[in-house]
C-alpha cells in the first residue's frame, strides 16, 4: 500500500480516533515518522476532529481546573519528595545512645565505687582523728603528771602502807604556795566495787582532827593513777581509807590504807 | 503548540505544560465524556478524574501507541463508560439513544460564550445526516466498524470511507 493510498484508506481518521488495534496503530506511527505527508495528512484529521468536538463541549465549571490541580498538588508548585530518613542513621543513633547508656553506666558505677572508698577513707580519718584526740589528752595528762611531780615547790609526803593493805603505797604532791594536793595513787591496788579511796588531812595536835579533801573517783579510769583534790592548809599528815562509794564524814580508821606525816 | 513540544514539558511536570495541555484538549475530551454521562456535574467528576490519570500516567505513553490525543481520548471514553457501568448502564441500552453529540448543546443554559464555536456548529448541523451518524458511533461513542456497520446498516467496507468523506468536509470548511 502505498502512501496515498493509506491516506486515501479512512485507516488515518480510524488511527486518530483510537479505533484501531495495538500493531495497526505501532504500523501508522511508525510509516508516519518516515513519511511527512502521511504525517501532515494525520495532523489535520486531528485539528478538525479537535475542533469539532471541543465546538460542541458544555461549559466547563471555573473551578473545574483548580479542583483537578489540586488533586495532582500542582498548586503550590513542585511537590517535595520528603523521603524519610535511612535506615543506617537510625540504627546509628540507637547504637549511639546505646553506647552512650553504658558509658553513664560505667561512670556511675565508678562514681559508686569512688565514693565508698572515700566514706571508708574518711571513716579511717574519724578513727585516726580520734586516736591523735586520745594520744593528746593522753599526751597532757602525762605533761601535767610531769608538772605536778617536778614543782619544786611541793611538798612530797610518802603514805606508807597500813595495817589492811601493809604493801601499797602513796605519794602527795602538796603545792603549800598555791594550796594544791596531787595523789600519786599508783601504789594502791583497785577498790572494790561500790567502795571509793577517800583522802583526809590530818592535824595531829593538839587532837587528831581528820578533814576530807576528796574521794579519788574513776580509779580504774586514770592511767597516771594521779589525782587533784581539794586543796588545804595547815596540814601534818595524811591518810587514805576504802570507803562506801559517795565517801564518808569521818574516816573509818580499820579501811586505813596508808598514812604519812609531812 | 504542537504535541511534539508539549509532551517533554509534561514529562517534567512542569506546572504550565499542565494548563496548556487543559486548554488543548480539555473541551474536546469533556464533549466525549458529556455525550455518554449525560449529567453535567458527573461528567465532570470524569473529567478531572481523566485529567488525573493522564498526568500519572504520561510515563507509559510513547508514540508508538498513536497520537497523544488519541491516547487521552481513549482514556476520556474508557473512563466514563466505566462510570455508566457503575450506574447500571450497559451498552445495549447505550444503542437505544437516537441522541448525538449535535443534541449537546439543545440546553440553552449551555451556550453561554460559546459565539466562537457558533460557525462550525452551524457547519456540522448542515452536514449529511449519516456522517453525524458514523462520526457520532465511531468518534464519540468508540464502536468498532462492525459495529457501526451493523447499527448504521451500510457495508462494513464502506465505512471507514464514508467516514473519511465526512472529515474531507470538515476540513475544507475548517481549511485545515
Amino acid at each position: 500500500m502505498t502512501t496515498q493510498e493509506t491516506i486515501e484508506s479512512g485507516n488515518l481518521e480510524l488511527y486518530v480516533y483510537g479505533l484501531l488495534n495495538e500493531s495497526e496503530t505501532k504500523e501508522i506511527s511508525e510509516l508516519a515518522d518516515a513519511s511527512p505527508a502521511m504525517k501532515s495528512e494525520i495532523i489535520s484529521i486531528e485539528k478538525a476532529i479537535l475542533n469539532l468536538s471541543s465546538s460542541f463541549s458544555p461549559n466547563i465549571s471555573a473551578d473545574n481546573f483548580e479542583k483537578i490541580k489540586a488533586k495532582l498538588q500542582l498548586k503550590h508548585g513542585k511537590v517535595i519528595d520528603m523521603k524519610s530518613k535511612s535506615n543506617t542513621s537510625q540504627y546509628l543513633s540507637w547504637a549511639a545512645s546505646i553506647a552512650l547508656l553504658i558509658g553513664v553506666g560505667y561512670q556511675y558505677n565508678k562514681l559508686n565505687d569512688t565514693k565508698s572508698t572515700i566514706n571508708s577513707i574518711e571513716l579511717e580519718k574519724t578513727n585516726l582523728e580520734k586516736s591523735v584526740v586520745n594520744l593528746e589528752s593522753k599526751n597532757k595528762q602525762t605533761a601535767t603528771a610531769l608538772n605536778v611531780v617536778r614543782d619544786t615547790k611541793n611538798t612530797v609526803v610518802t603514805l606508807a602502807g597500813q595495817a589492811v593493805a601493809p604493801t601499797s603505797s602513796a605519794k602527795i604532791y602538796w603545792n603549800k604556795e598555791t594550796a594544791t594536793v596531787y595523789v600519786d595513787a599508783s601504789g594502791l591496788p583497785e577498790p572494790p566495787a561500790g567502795k571509793v579511796y577517800q583522802i583526809w588531812s590530818l592535824k595531829l595536835s593538839p587532837t587528831l582532827t581528820p578533814t576530807s579533801i576528796g574521794l579519788l573517783e574513776d580509779f580504774k579510769g586514770n592511767n597516771e593513777k594521779l589525782f587533784a583534790v581539794s586543796g588545804t592548809t595547815g596540814a601534818e599528815a595524811f591518810g587514805i581509807t576504802l570507803e562506801p562509794a559517795g565517801g564518808s564524814k569521818s574516816p573509818t580508821m580499820e579501811q586505813l590504807y596508808t598514812l604519812g606525816k609531812v | 503548540m504542537t504535541q511534539e513540544q508539549l509532551i517533554p514539558l509534561i514529562l517534567q511536570k512542569d506546572d504550565r505544560a499542565f494548563t496548556i495541555m487543559y486548554d488543548m484538549y480539555s473541551k474536546s475530551l469533556f464533549s466525549v465524556i458529556s455525550n455518554l454521562v449525560k449529567e453535567t456535574e458527573e461528567a465532570e467528576d470524569v473529567l478531572q478524574e481523566v485529567f488525573v490519570k493522564i498526568w500519572k500516567n504520561i510515563e507509559s505513553y510513547n508514540s508508538t501507541k498513536g497520537r497523544l490525543y488519541t491516547w487521552m481520548l481513549n482514556i476520556a471514553r474508557n473512563t466514563a463508560i466505566d462510570k455508566l457501568r457503575s450506574k447500571g448502564f450497559n451498552n445495549s441500552q447505550k444503542n437505544l439513544s437516537s441522541d448525538n453529540f449535535v443534541h449537546l448543546l439543545d440546553d440553552s443554559n449551555k451556550l453561554v460564550n460559546r459565539i466562537d464555536t457558533i460557525g462550525i456548529q452551524e457547519f456540522v448541523k448542515k452536514l449529511k445526516p449519516k456522517c453525524i451518524q458514523l462520526i457520532e458511533l465511531l468518534f464519540f461513542q468508540g464502536y468498532t466498524q462492525q459495529e457501526a456497520s451493523d447499527e448504521l446498516e451500510i457495508p462494513l467496507g464502506t465505512v471507514k470511507t464514508q467516514n473519511r468523506n465526512c472529515i474531507n468536509d470538515l476540513r475544507t470548511y475548517l481549511q485545515v
